[in-house]
């Protein structure tokens, strides 16, 4: 009983850190800019992608991994320079179709330039499960969870003891106030659109060897990370964490005790119900409304 | 020109074009897709009334649009109602979920509202899929036609003219709800809602009044597109159905009526033309997308409209 | 890659060429319309399809056609979507005024075809599996690969010859593996088989280790099937071998193509599954008629596009094969003659198996079609 329980909470950790990651994406953009970058799925997606195909092309995985998070910055950044930093001024609701834009581009664009087919990478340490109390992990999973943790522990250090990092945090506080003081407001965004485009394709490239990668596989972990961001409170890097978890253990503990088929709507249902009692999600601060 | 006239030169407009555009139809391939952007264009009116007046974002409106499709083709195929109640009776079923659950929701704000009715959305997709008994699962269920007091609405042509009666009525009618009292109070709701609170507007009625007329827009139009379409699968309930009706309000205007339909037909027509790009197909359309939202933030007619009206008054 | 884009321009310049030879000459080509789902979640299946269907047409009209015309291909993508499907079926109908319609990746997108091919009266072939498509037989529906439910009935076979009385179901939520899941409820009682435990996952799901644990506690699993593709099943076999289940792993033919074995790696050793002679065409018998069918198409297809054939493409080279073989023997485009010569197909040997169309019966495999094939060290084996 309790092996089957403790295998639940493995399935679900695994799942649930993939979710934080791809959260945490969210929670950086929506920190600097209040923007949500519905293309954040996509920026993991590109981090998998390119790194699975130059490993296949004979790239040593140090090298292809470099790469991948190059280009996944690269385009980042020109996602903000040239489709949000245009249109910064606008509603929420205009900035968020040109982020589901972008992302509908980048699927059609990674189709054209890779393939529809299935990639995968070799698993960082080999694919022996370890066994813990009759219940077994992947240690790719132990892998996951600790670039989450090391991702955490690095944000945490950029944003409160870095002058950047501070800046940036700043912005999100009060822009006009944050310019005030000589905080570029520009390079704050433009390096919030680098990071968590950095951070997608750190996730996309540790979780590729589980769950493998195609030009699709954005739309799945956007979604996630969007559930994870939002239940754990919009801003909150650590909400998001605990929000990707949370739905990630909800999910494998309903397929586990209730019903397969409906684990995803339980999920659902238990970020509604949070919501209902708790507005702005677990941890999210307390909006104001100005007249 | 005052809001009345625009409003009846509109209205003529629109009906004059959608009597003359079957000119240009060759075959019943153009009516098929004059009819599906007519269906959009009048849930994405519903669906702006929400998005665009009031202020609040929905991202589950395809689920009701797939509760009013299945609603209907149960209830016909199933218990041998008459189309036109099986519509009815969806509607309103929808339009009592929208209001159980419009409560809770609707008092969470911005992309926590989103998130809520994503959910909401999804749960129903989620439903039709697995409830295969009942619903023919994923592989989907074939529907009758519709039919109302012995005559039978089949073929293209003649759901051409029903979609059109129809969108015609629900501007019409969308035009006079936003003239009415009511609407200035949405359009207090999307100012500021506290502003509107405190001069004695009860925002969260007001809310929870335009979701559910919103969703039984969504469902009615469902029902007919059930009937029309004569099979239905899940996934016009799904997240990506959901996107594309609020990118179609968006993209031709938040808060015009007509600048919704606009959007609607382009989006509906869009893919009909770039089908023959096939392989570059999402790559152009998300440019567009991206494009239009940057050039023009307020939406296609709005921001044409504008201009306009600067270049009329630099003469 | 650049095949693609190759193979792009030069279906571009074969249509060009063709319409302006057509006008030309006084044949005008024969026009086939097709719709797959070359994007979206049945990608899987779409993508090779429409590879094949444009390969094969240009070869067909290099050398010289059929009944001295060309043939016109006009392909939409519906993206796994049944309103879209619909609608291009519509357009295919009415716009493009096509002489045959192949299509429907999915059983979803051919259903919502169904209607309108049948009210258009225009020969229709499918590439979907589900049996509700042929069953009630509908007078201008055919369809080309094996049935989920002969899928479900071969395994079981197989289980039942191991002396399998329980076993358990692991089965993807989205269309293929939903109805297979329905199909095998329904015929699993004929093999005096007992399903003990019905698990479900999601296409794009991480990790199934919980709903597999879940079965590993359900008492007297002897053998787990798995009905699902893309890569869910790969992903289900991971997490089988990560959780030492101990018990065989059976799946189904929606996991016959070796993207499957290249994901899941050597956690696909010993699993079985029933699948087209394709997959293996060195094994087959030498008096196999299939052999030299399957060999030539497996070493075309992978020629051409350098990647792996998988039996989605054999389902639309099948397609194409009936569907020109019965417009050639009809003599013309006329709808009715093709339909019946489609009707009469028999003993048409091709990647699916031997075709033997009735009135009855629009598809015309039987159970021998497939054979059970097990994964050893990342080689398929015929293990009948």
């Amino acid at each position: 009983m309790f092996a089957a329980f403790l295998q639940y909470l493995f399935s679900g950790l695994t799942s649930g850190a993939i979710y934080a990651l791809a959260g945490l994406g969210f929670a950086i953009i929506y920190n600097a800019s209040h923007v949500i970058n519905f293309a954040q799925g996509e920026f993991i997606m590109i981090g998998g992608m390119a790194s699975a195909t130059l490993v296949a092309a004979g790239v040593p995985m140090p090298l292809a991994i470099t790469l991948a998070m190059i280009i996944s910055m690269a385009v980042g950044v020109a996602l903000e320079k040239f489709a949000i930093e245009p249109a910064r001024n606008a509603d929420v609701v205009t900035i968020i179709i040109i982020t589901i834009g972008a992302s509908i581009f980048m699927r059609g664009a990674a189709q054209i330039i890779w393939d529809k087919e299935f990639h995968s990478l070799p698993a960082f340490s080999g694919e022996i499960p370890i066994a813990v109390l009759g219940a077994t992990l992947m240690p790719q999973s132990l892998w996951v969870f600790g670039v989450a943790a090391v991702v955490i522990v690095a944000l945490w250090w950029f944003f409160n003891r870095t002058m950047f990092g501070k800046a940036m945090l700043a912005t999100s506080h009060n822009r006009l106030a944050a310019q005030l003081v000589g905080v570029g407001v520009k390079k704050v965004l433009l390096a919030s659109f680098a990071l968590s485009a950095l951070l997608g394709a750190v996730g996309g490239i540790v979780v590729t060897p589980i769950t493998f990668t195609n030009y699709e596989a954005g739309i799945m972990l956007g979604l996630k990370g969007f559930s994870a961001a939002v239940l754990g409170g919009l801003g909150n890097g650590g909400g998001a964490i605990v929000g990707g978890l949370i739905v990630g253990i909800a999910e494998a503990l309903a397929s586990g005790y209730l019903s397969s088929a409906y684990k995803d709507a339980i999920a659902f249902v238990i970020i509604l119900f949070v919501l209902f009692f708790m507005p702005n999600g677990l941890f999210g601060k307390r909006g104001t409304d100005r007249v | 020109m005052n809001f009345k006239t625009a409003r009846t030169g509109g209205l003529a407009l629109l009906a004059i074009v959608i009597a003359a555009a079957p000119i240009g139809f060759s075959n019943s391939y153009y009516y098929d897709v004059g009819v599906n952007a007519m269906f959009n264009a009048i849930v994405c009116v519903g669906l702006n009334l929400l998005i665009g007046y009031a202020g609040q974002i929905s991202l589950g409106h395809a689920g009701f649009f797939a509760l009013g499709a299945y609603g209907s083709a149960l209830m016909t195929t199933n218990y041998g109602i008459p189309p036109i109640g099986a519509m009815v009776l969806s509607a309103a079923v929808v339009g009592l979920l929208a209001f159980l659950v419009g409560r809770p929701i609707l008092k969470l704000k911005g992309h926590y509202l989103a998130m809520a009715t994503l959910g909401i959305g999804i749960i129903i997709h989620i439903v039709l899929k697995t409830e295969s008994k009942i619903t023919g699962g994923p592989d989907g269920m074939s529907v009758d036609n519709f039919s109302l007091l012995g005559v039978t609405v089949m073929g293209d042509r003649m759901w051409y003219w029903v979609a059109g009666g129809l969108l015609v009525l629900t501007v019409w009618l969308a035009l006079n709800l936003i003239d009415s009292p009511v609407g200035r109070a949405l359009r207090a709701v999307h100012g500021s809602e506290v502003g509107a609170e405190v001069v004695g507007v009860d925002t969260s009625s007001y809310k929870v009044l335009v979701f559910v007329v919103s969703a039984m827009f969504a469902s009615v139009v469902g029902s007919l597109f059930a009937h029309k379409n004569g099979f239905i699968t899940p996934d016009i309930g799904s997240f990506f159905h959901s996107v594309e009706l609020v990118t179609m309000v968006v993209l031709g205007g938040m808060a015009s009526v007509f600048g919704a339909l606009i959007g609607a037909v382009i989006l509906t027509l869009l893919p009909q033309v770039l089908a023959a790009v096939e392989q570059y197909e999402a790559m152009i359309l998300g440019a567009i997308m991206m494009g239009t939202m940057i050039f023009m933030p307020k939406g296609l007619l709005p921001s044409i409209v504008a201009s306009l009206k600067r270049r009329g008054a630099g003469k | 890659m650049r095949d693609l884009v190759k193979w792009g321009v030069v279906a571009v310049v074969a249509t060009g060429v063709c319409s302006s030879a057509g006008t030309a000459s006084a044949a005008e080509p024969i026009k086939i319309g097709a719709f797959l789902s070359a994007t979206g979640p049945a990608s899987f299946l779409g993508e090779p399809e429409k590879k094949t269907l444009e390969m094969y047409v240009e070869k067909v009209n290099k050398a010289g056609g059929v009944l001295g015309r060309k043939i016109e291909l006009v392909v939409y993508d519906d993206g796994g979507a049944g309103d879209k499907a619909s609608t291009f079926t519509k357009r295919l109908i009415e716009s493009d005024k096509v002489d045959l319609l192949i299509g429907g990746s999915t059983t979803g997108t051919t259903m919502a075809a169904v209607p309108l091919v049948e009210r258009a009266q225009l020969p229709f072939i499918s590439l979907a599996g589900g049996v509700n498509i042929v069953e009630p037989v509908k007078k201008w529906v055919f369809k080309t690969p094996h049935t989920d439910r002969m899928a479900a009935e071969k395994v079981f076979a197989d289980m039942k010859k191991k002396g399998f009385t329980k076993v358990a179901l692991i089965s993807e939520d989205a269309g293929f593996g939903k109805s297979g899941h329905d199909q095998s409820l329904m015929v699993v009682k004929n093999y005096g088989i007992e399903i003990v435990a019905d698990e479900v996952y999601s296409p794009k799901d991480p990790d199934v280790t919980a709903q597999l644990t879940k079965i590993k506690n359900s008492p007297g699993v002897q053998a787990v099937f798995n009905f699902g593709f893309g890569q869910g099943p790969a992903i289900v076999t991971k997490n089988f071998k990560q959780l030492g289940m101990g018990v065989p792993l059976f799946q189904s033919h929606g996991v016959a193509s070796k993207d499957y074995i290249k994901l899941a790696g050597d956690a696909t050793d010993g699993v079985r599954l029933p699948a087209a002679g394709l997959v293996v065409p060195e094994q087959l018998a030498a008096t196999d008629p299939q052999k030299p069918v399957v060999s030539a198409f497996k070493k075309e297809y992978e020629t051409a596009f350098k990647s792996d054939v998988s039996t989605f493409a054999g389902h639309a080279y099948d397609g194409l094969q009936i569907a020109l073989a019965a417009i050639a023997r009809a003599g013309s485009v006329d709808k009715e003659k093709v339909r019946d010569e489609i009707e009469k197909t028999s003993g048409y040997v091709g990647t699916g198996g031997m075709v033997s169309m009735t009135p009855t019966d629009h598809m015309g495999l039987s159970l021998s079609a497939f054979h059970m094939v097990e994964i050893r060290k990342g080689e398929w084996v015929l293990s009948d």
